[in-house]
């Protein structure tokens, strides 16, 4: 079977997870969403390394996971600190750039 | 050659669990959906020859990250849920259409090309990796280092509540209760019947009215004290036997978790 | 002490702002001060005239500069005193005159609780006026011009809790601000033309200018004097300022201040000298004032305003033989002297008049007033024989010789000049010997409660001093042309030019109009019953008693399509510019409100434009790229 049938499943994740940061508006699933479109770009390095036999691709994904755990703990941080100070961490509340 | 029935299973699972991300209503469900979707992609890592991602991916994800979020769901309330209406105008059929969009694109490309594919494909172990890594990539490795150590400070940084006003010792608080006009002395304890050490009856005082303060004020709020009457009827009772008959026809105010006035009533 | 004259200014400004500053503090003996201030200066200006009397004619002008008011390349003005016998004649009849008011005052005012800022507003006059007579540039002229101005405006307005009165003020300084526009721009021309603006300087080019250019200045001279010296069509605002107190009148209003247009005129002759056009024109705007004074002074019966309309009149005299040219500048100066002294003495004695009916103004209500007031009845019987131009008192000497220069040269002026100060003078006859019958003579028809009396002394003695110069100055100055002599310095030596009618005609046809108007006003207000309420009047009295409705043409010609054009102005300015410029700004503005709505605050908004700007990127490489 085809290594490439793992990119078509990884474009089909990136789509999901993208549509998903869009309509949910509890951050913390948008922000599920976010890490489900990076492990489907992981999928494709992955699957890429296959296709292509050799260790770039997963090296590339291992990096990917370092700046995502990064990201996380960051963003998890971010999603505290609003919930501490607004009591809620939906996406459409802070609206101050309202122009 | 990559096994067909792994990568079958492997899209089954990891669709189904990210297709919670959009119609499921619990956080937490999502993130146990989340879960089994990482542990899917881990074993396609491992069906594609790169094992040690797929136990890093395990380690790091399912075991680290997710719990993170998981964790962060419990901070913030775990049964918020989450109306799935729409408030913006227009933003499902944007999003539904970007991201459909976008998949399609992906696919028609991805299904237009075909690549070499090597049957000869040794598994990438870890030993291999780590050659490249900390030969090739080992500048990458101490930049990614340093961003670890950042991320962490920052976290710490964006959750960390400066004290604003000096702690108060446990002298000064009293003396502010007092200044307060509080009473100096303890609340009295609830539950004065002998007979019944229930918290949600109120002390008595010397006149034997009942002190409403001896009672938590979250068993107040939740309405499930009650004021003792029919305790203070059944003491009566021994004295003055006419008026024995009247509480037990009152209603109780909250009835499904007061057991012991059901036994009292039984047992006379 | 010529060249001490700066003292002059000095003391009665020192005075002033010691007065004003001094406060409350001073007003149990501010006013003698004033008196002191006033006096002081008169003294330095005879010391001065008798320096300049043992000094030969020509070298009697001396010119002292005290500092550099304006240093530049191009401009260069100094301040600079000018002391000659044309500016000491007027330091002298200031000072003097000003003096004797000032005594007056010191009774006049004596209940108001005020008087001591009255003494530092004439302290200040006196100052300002000296300052404009002795300037040696116009630009330090028109600092004592625009001096005197404010003064004159403090004073009108000196009771300015009426409101009519602070009106009155008010409508003098903006009536005198169209004069001063022309002193500014006769400066400008000058400035241009000759690069000075000192008197010399400019009397010794004004041979390389153009007559053009003369009479554009001139004219713009012209109107200043006009402004200043309440002529036609500037005359408005003298009738008004009758509202300040009646020594105001006498020393601003009647002696002074109102001729300085005159002055400026006779100061300027060498521009009017090369510029024959300005002189005709001013002799014109003279005459028609001396016409139009005498008629509205024949209809008023408020005391004080029929005083103004004959001041208007005698300085149209003024006018009519400063336009004259070489001429008349002596007789103009002569008349003015004479005037300052009559009207003055006049208007203190309507002042002591006022002052004993309880301040009453109007005629109808005086009468028989001789008989309680005999001091002021004689004081200003005198100033009445003076006026009438009776020989041989001041008038005559004066006002006879305007009369027969108005009858010199050529062609139809003489004819048209002459004969209107000849008629002039009848009309003067007229209008004075009925406010004095009025006043004076006839039957008491006063109001209930007034009870007449004598003023006290400090009021009479300065009357009395003022009622012998109106008799005796002219005669003593006339006998053998004296003060013509003592000004021909600055006036210029003249030859003598023969009238077109033989002057003993003139004379006696002056003398005879004056008698019949003196006698007719007898028959009407003398002898006759005068009414208490005016009558209705013909529709001539009902114009000259409304000023020939100088304030509604004003404002019909004047304010009404000032305030159009304004409107106009405004409106097109806020349709055309600011319109422009409104729609500009708004149509930006409904740009920017409409990209405003793109940010609406909403996180996944933004998220979801960056995915479709994704798709469109990638399909643009798909569809395009591969």
């Amino acid at each position: 079977m085809n290594p490439m049938n793992y990119v078509i499943l990884a474009a089909i994740l990136f789509s999901i997870g993208s549509a998903a940061v869009l309509l949910r508006r509890n951050a913390i699933v948008a922000f599920m969403g976010v890490e489900l479109m990076l492990n489907s770009a992981n999928l494709a390095l992955v699957a890429f390394s296959r296709i292509h036999g050799e260790l770039n691709g997963q090296i590339m994904a291992f990096f990917v996971m370092v700046v995502a755990a990064a990201e996380v703990v960051v963003g998890l941080a971010i999603i505290i600190a609003v919930f501490r100070a607004r009591q809620s961490i939906s996406l459409d509340e802070p609206a101050e750039l309202k122009g | 050659m990559v096994n067909e029935a792994l990568f079958w299973i492997v899209a089954i699972i990891t669709v189904t669990g990210s297709l919670s991300l959009l119609f499921a209503r619990k956080g937490a469900h999502i993130a146990m959906s989340i879960v089994t979707v990482m542990c899917g992609l881990a074993a396609a890592y491992v069906g594609l020859g790169a094992p040690f991602l797929g136990v890093v991916q395990i380690v790091v994800y399912t075991g680290a990250v997710m719990m993170l979020f998981l964790f962060v769901l419990m901070l913030v309330g775990v049964d918020q849920r989450e109306s799935l209406k729409e408030t913006i105008k227009g933003q499902r059929w944007i999003a539904l259409a970007g991201a459909g969009g976008i998949a399609l694109l992906l696919i028609s490309v991805i299904g237009r090309v075909s690549l070499y594919s090597p049957d000869d494909f040794t598994d990438g172990n870890p030993e291999e990796i780590a050659l490249v890594l900390f030969s090739d990539y080992v500048l990458v490795i101490e930049v990614l280092a340093a961003l670890l150590i950042t991320a962490a400070v920052g976290a710490l940084i964006l959750t960390h509540v400066p004290r604003l006003v000096p702690k108060h010792s446990q002298v000064e608080i009293a003396e502010a209760r007092i200044l307060a006009g509080a009473d100096p002395v303890n609340k009295p304890m609830p539950g004065v019947y002998a007979r019944h050490n229930a918290l949600d009856v109120p002390a008595l005082d010397p006149e034997g009215k009942p002190i409403e303060d001896s009672v938590s004020r979250v068993l107040e709020i939740r309405h499930q004290t009650q004021d003792g009457a029919e305790f203070r009827h059944q003491l009566e009772d021994t004295d003055n036997p006419d008026h024995a008959a009247q509480p037990a026809d009152a209603p109780p105010r909250d009835s499904h978790d007061r057991n012991p006035r059901q036994g009292e009533g039984e047992s006379r | 002490m010529q060249s001490l004259i700066w003292l002059a200014i000095a003391l009665p400004l020192a005075s002033a702002a010691v007065l004003l500053l001094a406060g409350r503090r001073a007003d149990a003996w501010g006013h003698w001060v004033g008196v002191a201030a006033s006096g002081a200066a008169f003294l330095v200006g005879f010391l001065a005239l008798i320096e300049m009397l043992g000094k030969p004619a020509e070298e009697r002008a001396l010119d002292t500069t005290l500092y550099t008011f304006i240093p530049g390349s191009d401009l260069q003005v100094d301040v600079g005193l000018l002391a000659d016998p044309l500016s000491i004649t007027f330091v002298l009849l200031i000072t003097f005159v000003g003096t004797l008011i000032h005594v007056y005052s010191v009774a006049y005012m004596e209940h108001d609780k005020d008087r001591r800022r009255f003494f530092a507003y004439l302290n200040l006059f006196v100052a300002a006026m000296l300052l404009l007579v002795l300037a040696d540039s116009y630009l330090l002229l028109f600092v004592g011009w625009e001096g005197v101005g404010l003064a004159s405006y403090l004073l009108i307005g000196f009771w300015n809790h009426k409101p009519e009165y602070a009106t009155a003020a008010n409508k003098a300084f903006v009536v005198n601000r169209i004069g001063d526009i022309g002193l500014i721009i006769a400066m400008g021309i000058m400035f241009t033309t000759f690069g000075a603006l000192d008197f010399a300087t400019v009397g010794q080019l004004v041979g390389n200018a153009s007559t053009t250019t003369l009479t554009a200045i001139g004219l713009a001279l012209l109107l200043a004097a006009c402004g200043k010296s309440a002529q036609f069509p500037l005359q408005s605002w003298l009738g008004d300022a009758m509202a300040g107190p009646t020594p105001v009148s006498a020393l601003i209003h009647a002696a002074t201040m109102v001729t300085a247009g005159v002055y400026l005129i006779v100061r300027s002759a060498p521009i009017f000298n090369g510029a024959p056009d300005a002189q005709v024109v001013v002799a014109i705007v003279g005459a028609i004032t001396l016409t139009l004074g005498a008629l509205i002074g024949m209809a008023k019966d408020d005391i004080k305003k029929a005083l103004a309309a004959s001041t208007m009149s005698q300085i149209g005299y003024m006018m009519l033989a400063a336009g004259l040219g070489p001429i008349g500048y002596a007789f103009a100066i002569f008349h003015l002297v004479t005037h300052g002294f009559f009207k003055a003495g006049m208007f203190l004695g309507a002042g002591s008049v006022m002052h004993a009916m309880n301040d009453q103004v109007d005629m109808r209500r005086f009468g028989a007033l001789k008989g309680a007031m005999v001091v002021t009845w004689v004081t200003f019987g005198l100033g009445w024989l003076a006026i009438l131009g009776i020989p041989p008192f001041s008038g005559f000497w004066s006002k006879d010789k305007i009369i027969e220069a108005a009858f010199v040269g050529e062609g139809w002026q003489p004819w048209v000049f002459g004969l209107t100060a000849l008629i002039g003078a009848g009309l003067t006859a007229f209008y004075m010997s009925r406010l004095f019958f009025m006043t004076f003579h006839g039957k008491a028809r006063w109001t209930d409660e007034v009870h007449p009396h004598e003023s006290p002394a400090l009021m009479t003695v300065p009357m009395i001093i003022l009622a012998v110069g109106s008799a005796f100055l002219g005669l003593f100055l006339a006998v053998g042309d004296r003060f013509s002599h003592f000004l021909e310095p600055v006036t210029g030596h003249v030859e003598h030019h023969e009238p077109v009618l033989p002057v003993p005609v003139i004379m006696a046809a002056t003398l005879i109009l004056v008698a019949l108007g003196a006698v007719f006003a007898w028959l009407k207000y003398g002898r006759a019953e005068v009414e208490e309420v005016a009558p209705a009047g013909s529709l001539a009295t009902i114009t000259a008693r409304n000023d020939f409705f100088q304030d509604s043409v004003n404002r019909a010609v004047f304010q009404r399509p000032g305030q159009h054009v304004t409107r106009t102005l405004v409106y097109a300015d806020a349709a055309i510019v600011d319109g422009a410029v409104n729609k500009q700004a708004r149509g930006w503005a409904s740009i920017g409100e409409a990209s405003r709505k793109v940010q609406n605050g909403q996180v996944r908004s933004y998220a979801a434009t960056m995915l479709v700007g994704l798709v469109i990127v990638v399909a643009v490489i798909v569809v395009g790229g591969l």
